[in-house]
């Protein structure tokens, strides 16, 4: 690209910027106090889980579980809001990268088993013992190593998504059609995953995990690590991610989301910004899985469903899409609120996740975060 | 006990009816030859009962009854026998076991009665009975006298039982010791492709003393492989067309929904279920009448779903035109409510819906190839609302305005087209035949609250492989998948038949984008 179409496209991309400007004053401090928030979040629990049972504040160490749990969802939707919010790219495949990150951990996970297996077979995991299979399938090998695996679980979702989003963003298939086929993407790897012959446990999947990194990973300790280390990951997925957007990156991407046409005819090339961003956000949804396997103890062919990819979106939608912190407010607070309905009254959770799809389009396209924007913005004005 | 029954044989067996008398006595007294002629006799009567005596005497449900010397029918009941006579006029009381001596049935003897058994059966009036009396002798065709299958296919009217008896004399030709009759039964044994009829033909070919006969045989064998391949493809293809046309009326109210008026409805799965649930509760309604609650509940659906699509569309629709990725979102919320208001006030079971009787059943075009009905219907009446919702769309004024609206929305309006109520209309017409859809799977698969979801990405597969906009492009990538599906399928598994097919799609949309018939002209880049 050259310098002169770079000037050209100043004005385009203060335009851009314009309808983005009441926000990007909030953005910085709704940043900080995201942040601020996390951490004090992070903190606090720790203690609370550390206080004495019964005290008035004590967590318990379900809940420290059930928290670390909500955090990767949050990282997830990060992942989603990064290429849905800002690039205008709605996936309906992004628990496949998910997934496929609880894989790698799973595989890695089964190693550690060693022979304590039911089988008690040290190389073999219990269920390739039980189909007879008589050695480990060559894609299985070097996942004993958590450096290899950590690797893996950056790579495995990033590879996918170059080749998948190479093809796709090179024939420029865009809007309800990429949706369309994110969505059997991610089916089609569920109907693979839940066949024996993947090596990968068939319908129950990977499970029976015993230690991480020498961790006993039913310690209640260890469960306040992998608490602790899914709020830290949020918390730089989301300084990464804000960064990114603040870069001239993230001012391109805001560009092809508003006029992609006009993006494309000044000179960027816009197939290359999706591309990375597309990525970005695969590996970024694939640590989040890798997070989430060690603390719920299994990881199955259900998380491809192509249901789970569009609950994500609806977390990233009611929360406020466009902005990272309302992304993870979705997906705390529809979280929370399934937990708590599917305890109190179980009938009626489906109920109120469709109201709330159907509320959340009609009347919050800007979600949770675009209500506050407007409590403030309206606040300032009188 | 040797002196009784000595008197037993001497004395004059009866049998209740006096023309069968004498050919009992010869039968329980006499020996060899005598025996085989008794039977003969009992045959030659042509009473109204012969088949079932001679079935009684072969299955040995007709005794001796030392006592009175009478030939009864008599079935073990605990420890003792219940007889009647043999005319099943009379019941004769019981008796115990040791009263009642078995027929003697050697090996000859119950070929012999075998073979009478099935000439009886060819000369029956029933062409069903004549018919199972053919095959029962294809195995072993030289039971059949040569002059009584000449008089057979002399007389005989009905076609299928003839074809059956020219494959029965091909049989016999084919183990006749005169080289020239074997060729000849080689060239009737070509256009049979039972398996029997392979195998007589594998064995001629191995085993013939005659080199001529032999390579002949070959040759037939060779051509008979070719046309049981050819019907096995044939097969598959009708597999792949079924399957295509359950996408097809699964898709095509989408591509109404989808390709006319650009709306993403992920409810659509949802409206095929509960068309699904019409079929099952019309047939709780009327449980004695499956057929005619089957077809009432075609139109039931359509107006029970398509009312429902109409009230979707005023309540929550309008609101997002323009907005597609939207609408995906809320109909997916609604397919949610509609999920969970089937669990709840139904059940989260599958409820039972059951076949009527014309569904079920199977044509069969030759032994190597026959189709099922139910599917054969449903091909059928998926083509049915395929050429009825187009010619819909293209000859009437409703038609007309829904065209004219999803081409130019306000240059319509600006024509006095209410644009909104055609909106309705085309939403509510969508969904009405995702609910005959409905209607048409729950005659295949189970009826449940999920059934929905297990279609949802097959139709928008199917939509979109076709081209947004294009009812034919539907009926063909509908049924190219399906097809495509089946073929993988031997090789492949099902599974990951599915799989690839899925895998060429996700390709086949980077090559083209817009379908295999894409919209043309300006609207396009509006989208």
């Amino acid at each position: 690209m050259t310098t002169k179409t770079v000037e050209t496209v100043e004005a385009v991309k203060e335009e851009a910027v314009e309808t983005a400007a009441p926000r990007s004053a909030g953005r910085q401090r709704g940043s900080l106090v995201f942040i601020l928030t996390l951490i004090a979040l992070i903190i606090g629990v720790s203690i609370c889980n550390k206080l004495p049972e019964g005290h008035a504040l004590y967590v318990s160490n379900y809940m420290v579980t059930l928290l670390g749990k909500y955090l990767t969802y949050a990282i997830l939707a990060v992942a989603v809001d990064l290429v849905w919010g800002y690039l205008g790219i709605l996936s309906l495949g992004h628990a496949a990268f998910f997934a496929l990150g609880g894989y790698v951990m799973g595989m890695h996970l089964m190693r550690q088993i060693g022979d304590r297996g039911v089988y008690g077979n040290p190389d073999l995991p219990d269920f390739m013992v039980f189909l007879n299979w008589t050695e480990l399938p060559w894609y299985w090998t070097g996942f004993d190593n958590f450096a290899f695996t950590a690797l893996m679980i950056l790579l495995v979702p990033g590879l996918l998504a170059y080749v998948f989003g190479w093809f796709a963003f090179r024939s420029r298939v865009n809007g309800v059609y990429l949706s369309i086929i994110t969505q059997a993407l991610t089916y089609a790897l569920m109907l693979a995953f839940f066949r024996n012959e993947m090596g990968f446990g068939g319908n129950n999947g990977l499970t029976d995990f015993r230690e991480l990194l020498g961790f006993d990973l039913r310690s209640n300790d260890v469960r306040l690590g992998l608490f602790i280390a899914s709020g830290v990951a949020l918390l730089l997925t989301y300084l990464l991610c804000d960064m990114i957007l603040r870069s001239r990156l993230g001012k391109v991407a805001v560009a092809i989301r508003d006029a992609e046409n006009r993006t494309r005819f000044i000179g960027y090339r816009v197939d290359r910004v999706k591309l990375a961003l597309f990525v970005l956000s695969a590996m970024i949804a694939g640590l989040a899985g890798a997070l989430y396997v060690p603390q719920v103890g299994i990881i199955n062919p259900g998380e491809f469903s192509p249901l789970n990819s569009i609950e994500v979106v609806v977390w990233v939608a009611i929360g406020g899409r466009g902005t990272l912190y309302g992304a993870v407010l979705g997906a705390l607070g529809v979280n929370y609120a399934k937990t708590w309905f599917t305890g109190a009254f179980p009938e009626a959770w489906l109920f109120a996740l469709g109201l709330l799809f159907v509320v959340v389009t009609l009347l919050l396209p800007r979600g949770i975060a675009g209500l506050l924007r407007y409590k403030r913005s309206t606040q300032a004005a009188s | 006990m040797c002196s009784l029954l000595a008197t037993a044989a001497n004395a004059e067996v009866k049998s209740g009816i006096d023309e069968l008398d004498g050919p009992f006595t010869q039968f329980v007294e006499g020996k060899g030859a005598d025996r085989t002629k008794a039977l003969d006799a009992i045959a030659a009567l042509e009473r109204n009962d012969t088949r079932e005596v001679l079935d009684g005497i072969l299955n040995g449900d007709l005794m001796l009854h030392k006592a009175t010397d009478t030939i009864v029918w008599a079935s073990l009941d605990g420890r003792k026998y219940t007889m009647q006579s043999l005319d099943r006029s009379k019941d004769l009381g019981s008796d115990t076991k040791r009263k009642l001596s078995r027929l003697k049935v050697t090996n000859s003897i119950r070929s012999h009665l075998r073979s009478l058994i099935a000439s009886l059966g060819l000369r029956s009036d029933n062409p069903v009975q004549r018919l199972a009396a053919i095959d029962a002798l294809m195995e072993t065709p030289e039971q059949l006298p040569d002059e009584t299958l000449t008089e057979l296919l002399g007389s005989e009217s009905d076609k299928k039982v003839l074809a059956s008896l020219h494959a029965l004399e091909a049989r016999k030709q084919a183990i006749s010791d005169n080289p020239a009759t074997r060729l000849q039964a080689l060239e009737t044994l070509k256009t049979d492709l039972s398996g029997s009829s392979r195998s007589l033909v594998q064995q001629m070919a191995a085993t013939d003393v005659e080199p001529s006969v032999q390579e002949a045989a070959a040759k037939v064998v060779i051509r008979q492989a070719e046309k049981v391949t050819f019907f096995a493809r044939l097969e598959t293809v009708f597999f792949g067309l079924s399957l295509g046309s359950v996408l097809v009326l699964a898709a095509i109210g989408l591509a109404i929904s989808f390709g006319v008026m650009g709306v993403i409805n992920m409810a659509h799965g949802e409206l095929i279920m509960l068309g699904a649930y019409c079929a099952w509760a019309m047939q709780q309604l009327m449980p004695n009448a499956l057929g005619v609650s089957l077809l009432l509940s075609i139109p039931v659906a359509f107006l029970f779903t398509g009312l429902i699509g109409i009230f979707i569309e005023r309540t929550v629709i309008r609101f997002l035109y323009g907005r597609p990725l939207e609408t995906l979102l809320a109909t997916f919320g609604i397919s949610l409510i509609l999920q969970q208001l089937v669990r709840t006030f139904i059940s989260s079971q599958n409820v039972p819906v059951a076949n009527p009787e014309f569904m079920s059943g199977v044509v069969e075009i030759n032994s190597v190839f026959s189709l099922t009905s139910n599917r054969l219907y449903i091909l059928a009446f998926c083509l049915v609302v395929f050429f009825l919702l187009l010619s819909l769309l293209r000859y009437t004024r409703f038609g007309l305005e829904v065209r004219a609206v999803s081409q130019n929305r306000s240059m319509a309006r600006a024509m006095g087209v209410r644009s909104s109520r055609i909106d309705s209309l085309t939403f509510g017409l969508g969904a009405g035949i995702a609910g005959i859809a409905g209607v048409a799977l729950s005659q295949l698969t189970n009826v449940g609250p999920n059934l929905g979801q297990a279609y949802i990405v097959d139709s928008f597969m199917v939509v979109v492989f076709g081209g947004v906009g294009n009812l034919w492009g539907t009926l063909i990538s509908g049924m190219t998948l399906g097809i495509a599906n089946k073929i993988m399928e031997p090789w492949a598994g099902a599974i990951l038949a599915k799989i690839l097919v899925l895998i060429f799609l996700i390709m086949f949309i980077q090559k083209r984008p817009r379908g295999l018939f894409p919209q043309r002209g300006r609207a396009v880049e509006a989208g």
